[in-house]
């Protein structure tokens, strides 16, 4: 019997040619897979990835809407950093919303769920009022409204009244316009409050009365396992809540009529991106700004993450 | 610490939905009472009713003679093992066997004594820093046994405490309870739909169904002398066979094709020719021999080989079923034919309302 014998050379050729076919089939076999996929691959690609990059790569530019974007380097961010007192004063306000809006809106919602979960009758009703909130709340209507409610001759300064109180203009004093926000914010718990109220009722009753038994009282119950077994819940509403606080646009937008006045007082970070996008024409800074409320909030994120062995029970 | 429990005409409503109906009990101090029943007869509810985790709608609960209606649950003296066992997931086992005593203010020395202390008796020491998802199934129990016991309590009621175990661990843990409660001579309650686990623990078995209570009574007692058709079936696997007959004299049956010679006292409360439910438990027939009088020849349908017994399942000439459970390995084969012999003492009659004839 012959045996023919092959320089490595050609058994490395032969090789990759088979590497190849079995890719190949493997692109047939998974080709209908890869057809359902596509929609979704063209709106990542072209709305999602693709915008992503081109942002990135205009934060390196002088690009100005109106000529070809110059490379400039990082001197967008130099600028930022050194040169920019009004993004030292949105970064102020921002934090100061997210700090005050997340955890006030948190509380708020789960102290709702708690209620709610308690068996009360009509509880989808309930449950659905407490929710058209947050529906409505990122809208420009309740935006609106809410200028009205908080001007000087508004409906909260006329319940005042009936008190013999006299009302500031609540929107155009920089002492209170960015606390009108934050009760904006927290009037929208309805999200929050929805997926706490979902927690709340994974939690198994036995250990309340397990608890009972062992004579904890309801706040000791509240502190010793409602809290630790909602712990997952909490930080999942936690993390997003403070993502949508670092994004919020419309309210400061409509409520100080896009100036972030008075003298900056409710200048979110996103208002501020804006106004140097499409008020200033300098979309390379703003897009370097965008860039770093990324970084800010992805910064933000990896903490929460880190932190979570040391306070969410993610046990069973 | 015993105590005595007593529950007067107790009646717990769910709105329309009545599912205690008036049950009358008395708990002696330091009996182990099981509550035996198919599943929604009720004990649950009447258990955690005692443990105060259920309002009482009607009737009276008192424990160590004190109504208890509306006193707290953590004031009643009572520990709970849980059918979920109901552990803190997020604590460890030590802090799950403290918690109790943490709430009741008891100093740190102390606390940490008696968690040692309870961990030891139940073998579970090596674990207290685990969590309870790192405990095996029969390890859990024992912390939730240990958290019940760690808080000194004068009453233990215990929530189909095994029916989350496997087989094997399920007769072991069984075995631990019985002796705990030697040990610890504490009153304790424990519900079950089993009717096995309820004979080897119980000191006083409570049948219940649909909310009332069908007999109380010793686990021996009650394999005896069942109080209705109900009980007998319930009680003792496999379960009783049941065939319709008729009175034909004072102290005789006739099942079909066959006549049976009963004792007065079996009969008591029945009028001549009165239909009957004769009643007689697998274990109680015997295939072939002199002893005893007939009860006819059956066809074999089925054979199942225990190893230590026998379980032939046969048709009688009526068409009736009959279970039969003989003792050793016996060679019958299915299709044959076998005379039935019983002992009269052993059987049991019911009347057309499933009481007991028996006076």
């Amino acid at each position: 019997m012959a045996v023919s014998e092959r320089s490595p050379a050609a058994a490395g050729n032969g090789e990759s040619i088979a590497l190849a076919r079995s890719y190949r089939e493997a692109f047939r076999r998974n080709a209908p897979g890869y057809l359902f996929l596509t929609p979704w691959l063209i709106g990542f690609f072209c709305l999602t990835l693709g915008p992503a990059l081109g942002s990135l790569y205009l934060s390196l530019t002088d690009f100005d809407l109106l000529q070809a974007p110059n490379f400039v380097g990082f001197q967008n961010y130099i600028r930022m950093a050194t040169a920019d007192p009004k993004f030292i004063s949105a970064i102020r306000v921002t934090f100061l919303y997210v700090i005050l809006s997340v955890p006030l809106k948190l509380g708020f919602a789960l102290a709702v769920a708690m209620m709610l979960n308690r068996g009360i009758k009509g509880l989808p009703v309930y449950r659905a009022v407490f929710y058209l909130p947050s529906l409505l709340g990122a809208s420009v209507a309740i935006a609106v409204l809410w200028r009205q409610l908080f001007a000087a001759d508004g409906m909260v300064n006329s319940m005042l009244a009936v008190f013999g109180i006299e009302g500031p203009s609540w929107i155009s004093n920089p002492r209170y316009s960015l606390y009108t926000l934050v009760v904006l914010s927290v009037w929208q718990f309805g999200s929050p409050m929805i997926i706490f109220l979902a927690g709340l009722r994974q939690i198994p009753v036995d250990m309340y009365e397990a608890a009972s038994l062992d004579g904890a009282s309801a706040r000791r119950q509240f502190w010793k396992i409602t809290l630790p077994l909602l712990s997952p819940v909490i930080f999942f509403n936690c993390v997003i809540q403070t993502i949508e606080a670092f994004k919020a646009f419309t309210p400061a937008f409509i409520v100080s009529g896009g100036t972030g006045g008075p003298i900056n007082s409710t200048l979110f970070y996103t208002l501020y991106l804006y106004q140097e996008a499409f008020g200033n024409f300098r979309m390379g800074y703003a897009s370097a700004l965008a860039w770093v409320l990324v970084i800010i909030i992805a910064i933000f994120t990896a903490f929460s993450f880190l932190s979570t062995r040391y306070w969410v029970h993610y046990d069973e | 610490m015993s105590t005595s429990i007593q529950l007067r005409k107790v009646v717990k409503r769910f709105e329309a939905l009545e599912v205690i109906k008036g049950v009358d009990l008395d708990i002696e101090p330091g009996k182990f009472t099981v509550f035996v029943g198919p599943s929604g007869c009720g004990k649950s509810t009447l258990l955690r009713m005692v443990a105060g985790l259920e309002t009482i709608t009607e009737g009276d609960l008192h424990i160590g003679g004190q109504r208890m209606n509306d006193v707290a649950a953590a004031r009643r003296g009572i520990a709970m093992v849980f059918q979920s066992y109901a552990l803190y997931p997020h604590m460890t086992v030590y802090k799950n066997l403290a918690f109790g005593l943490e709430t009741a203010g008891v100093k740190r020395d102390e606390i940490d004594r008696r968690v040692r202390e309870v961990a030891a008796t139940l073998r579970i020491t090596e674990y207290l820093q685990r969590r309870p998802k790192a405990l095996s199934g029969g390890q859990r129990q024992r912390v939730a046994i240990g958290r019940s016991i760690v808080r000194d309590p004068d009453i233990f009621l215990f929530d189909e405490p095994l029916s989350n175990l496997d087989a094997e661990l399920r007769v072991q843990m069984r075995v631990e309870i019985s002796k705990l409660h030697e040990r610890l001579g504490n009153t304790m309650i424990c519900v079950t739909h089993d009717q096995v686990e309820a004979m080897t623990m119980a000191d006083t078995i409570v049948v219940l169904r649909g909310g009332e209570v069908m007999q109380v009574g010793s686990p021996l007692e009650l394999y005896n002398r069942p109080a209705n058709r109900f009980v007998a079936g319930f009680i003792g696997s496999p379960k009783m066979n049941f065939l319709e007959a008729r009175r034909t004299a004072p102290d005789a049956i006739e099942v079909p094709g066959q006549a049976l010679q009963l004792s007065l006292d079996q009969l008591g409360r029945c009028s001549a020719e009165t239909p009957v439910t004769f009643g007689i438990r697998p274990e109680h027939i015997m295939l072939g021999g002199e002893a005893g009088q007939s009860l006819g020849e059956v066809k074999v349908d089925l054979v199942e080989h225990l190893g230590g017994s026998t379980s032939v399942y046969a048709t009688m000439p009526s068409g009736a079923s009959l279970t039969i459970l003989a003792p050793g390995q016996l060679s019958i084969r299915h299709g044959e034919t076998v005379p039935l012999r019983i002992d009269a003492a052993n059987c049991h009659a019911f009347g057309p309302d499933d009481q007991t004839l028996r006076n």
